[in-house]
């Protein structure tokens, strides 16, 4: 389908886009990578009169590292992400994880900003930010407020954004070479997005592992944290007997909700299944 | 509301000035305004992966990308690459192995090709399918499309180039 006209416009500096967003109100929306908000013009499913492209904000790119954080703009690609050396040293979850976004094509123009601001359960980003104890860095009207991962994913495509904000970058703890992690997903067909997901980090502690970070993507309303059982299996040896009592306990812990295709009880199923090739994963990286 | 905006581009090397609704995105433009009827379109959604063209190098959605976005940009469809024989070898062992039967996605595939090619030279056939289950195929079953690719990738490693039987328009 074709979309609705709309008016555009392409600031190039971002106190531009700011009061751009500002005086647009409701009728502005802004655009970067645009790969899920041309599918939903496309599709009518959305009708902003004018649509403010923040590709050109060289605020808003670039990967560097910052003292002992790894700072991704927002206008980072997923490809970008794939191919960077600086993020396979110091987030190699991340690089892990970006070959299951969507499809080069896609990842060629989709960015890490985009996919945080949308807040997509099912997506990879949002999982992984929350794992790795990401930091949001975002700019409005009343200048910069910087807020965790933690408390930034609320409901089903609700961030903590306010309508007149503009996520600038993510700051991340840099990985020491303690850290083991685990990324995996079961999708109907790759690049599709996920049944059910794992993201997941911790650290070696002698043949233990702990400070772990066990979050599931696409099984609830947001990505969700296993509290219960990372403190479960933190500083255990991950005998299979551990690991018996970790599913349970994930499965019992995440209130998983149904999609489309795939009830509650399959959700949880899988919840199980991923958590228990993950533990083996990293008890195999514990002993290394 | 038809508020037009002026945009440039190089497509297949030439230069082109253009007025375009913001609305239209890049492979309306290049169908309906440039007559390039390479670059196909199925779902406008992203899904199959049949409207795939090269901008400033990269593959991209060309339903998922605003022909305003492109200003400025280089622009490249199969009609381009074919020309400069940039798909040459792909294209004769897609024809070799029958990788492409109606062809309604053989443009997108042969670009999406290139770009592994180019970027993962060594992939495995697994490797191959995966990177391919963004482009559907309604005819093939894509045995064929990934044969067609792995002699591809197997002859480059051998700094060998499959040849043309046929000589191409
Ligand atoms: C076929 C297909 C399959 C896909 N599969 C996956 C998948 O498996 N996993 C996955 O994670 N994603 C998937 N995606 C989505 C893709 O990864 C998107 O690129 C991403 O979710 C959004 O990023 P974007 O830059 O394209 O954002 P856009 O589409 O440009 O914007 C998305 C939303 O975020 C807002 N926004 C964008 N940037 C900012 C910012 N800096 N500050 C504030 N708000 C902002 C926009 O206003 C808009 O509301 C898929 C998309 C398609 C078309
Ligand atoms: S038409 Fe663009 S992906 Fe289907
Ligand atoms: S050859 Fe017909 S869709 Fe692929």
């Amino acid at each position: 389908m074709k979309a609705a006209a709309f008016d555009y416009i392409k600031p190039t500096v971002l106190a531009e886009a700011l009061s751009l967003l500002a005086e647009a109100g409701d009728d502005g929306q802004l655009i970067a990578g645009g790969q899920t908000l041309l599918a939903t013009l496309n599709m009518r499913l959305s009708e902003p009169a004018i649509l403010i492209d923040i590709t050109d904000i060289n605020e808003l790119k670039g990967i560097s590292l910052v003292g002992n954080q790894l700072r991704i703009g927002a206008l980072v690609t997923h490809t970008e992400i794939e191919d960077s050396e600086l993020v396979a040293k110091h987030a190699p979850l991340l690089k892990a994880a970006a070959p299951h976004i969507a499809h080069r094509a896609i990842r060629n123009l989709g960015t890490w900003g985009g996919s945080l601001a949308y807040g997509d359960p099912a997506a990879e980003w949002p999982a992984c930010s929350l794992t790795l104890n990401a930091t949001m860095i975002i700019v409005g009207p009343g200048g910069e407020r910087r807020i965790s991962a933690q408390d930034f994913f609320i409901d089903l495509y609700t961030t903590s954004l306010e309508p007149d904000e503009i996520l600038v970058a993510t700051e991340i703890p840099v990985a020491d070479n303690n850290q083991v992690f685990y990324f995996h997903e079961l999708a109907r067909r790759h690049g599709d997005y996920a049944i059910a997901g794992l993201a997941a980090v911790a650290q070696k502690q002698g043949n233990v592992l702990s400070d772990y970070a066990l979050t599931f993507f696409s099984v609830a309303s947001t990505p969700l944290m296993a509290m219960k059982t990372q403190a479960l299996v933190n500083d255990k040896v991950l005998t299979p007997e551990v690991i018996a009592s970790a599913v349970a306990a994930a499965r019992a812990e995440i209130d998983a909700i149904a999609d489309i295709t795939n009830s509650v009880e399959t959700k949880q199923h899988l919840i199980g299944v991923l958590l228990e090739r993950g533990l083996k994963h990293l008890a195999a990286q514990a002993i290394n | 509301m038809t508020i037009k905006k002026k945009i440039t581009l190089t497509v297949n090397g030439a230069s082109i000035t253009a007025e375009v609704e913001p609305r239209q995105h890049l492979v309306d433009f290049l169908r309906e305004d440039l007559f390039l009827k390479g670059p196909h379109l199925g779902c406008e959604h992203g899904a199959c992966g049949a409207c795939t063209v090269k901008v400033d190098g990269q593959i991209i959605r060309g339903c998922l990308f605003l022909a305003v976005q492109a200003d400025g940009s280089v622009v490249e469809t199969i009609e381009g690459l074919t020309k400069s024989g940039a798909l040459a070898d792909l294209q004769e062992s897609f024809m070799r192995h029958n990788a492409m039967q109606c062809g309604f996605c053989s443009s997108g595939m042969l670009l999406a090709a290139a770009e592994l090619i180019e970027k993962q030279p060594t992939s495995t056939r697994e490797e191959v399918r995966e990177w391919i289950s963004g482009n559907y195929c309604r005819c093939t079953g894509y045995h064929s499309i990934v044969s067609a690719i792995m002699d591809v990738l197997e002859a480059r490693l051998k700094g060998e180039k499959i040849k043309p039987v046929v000589a191409h328009a």
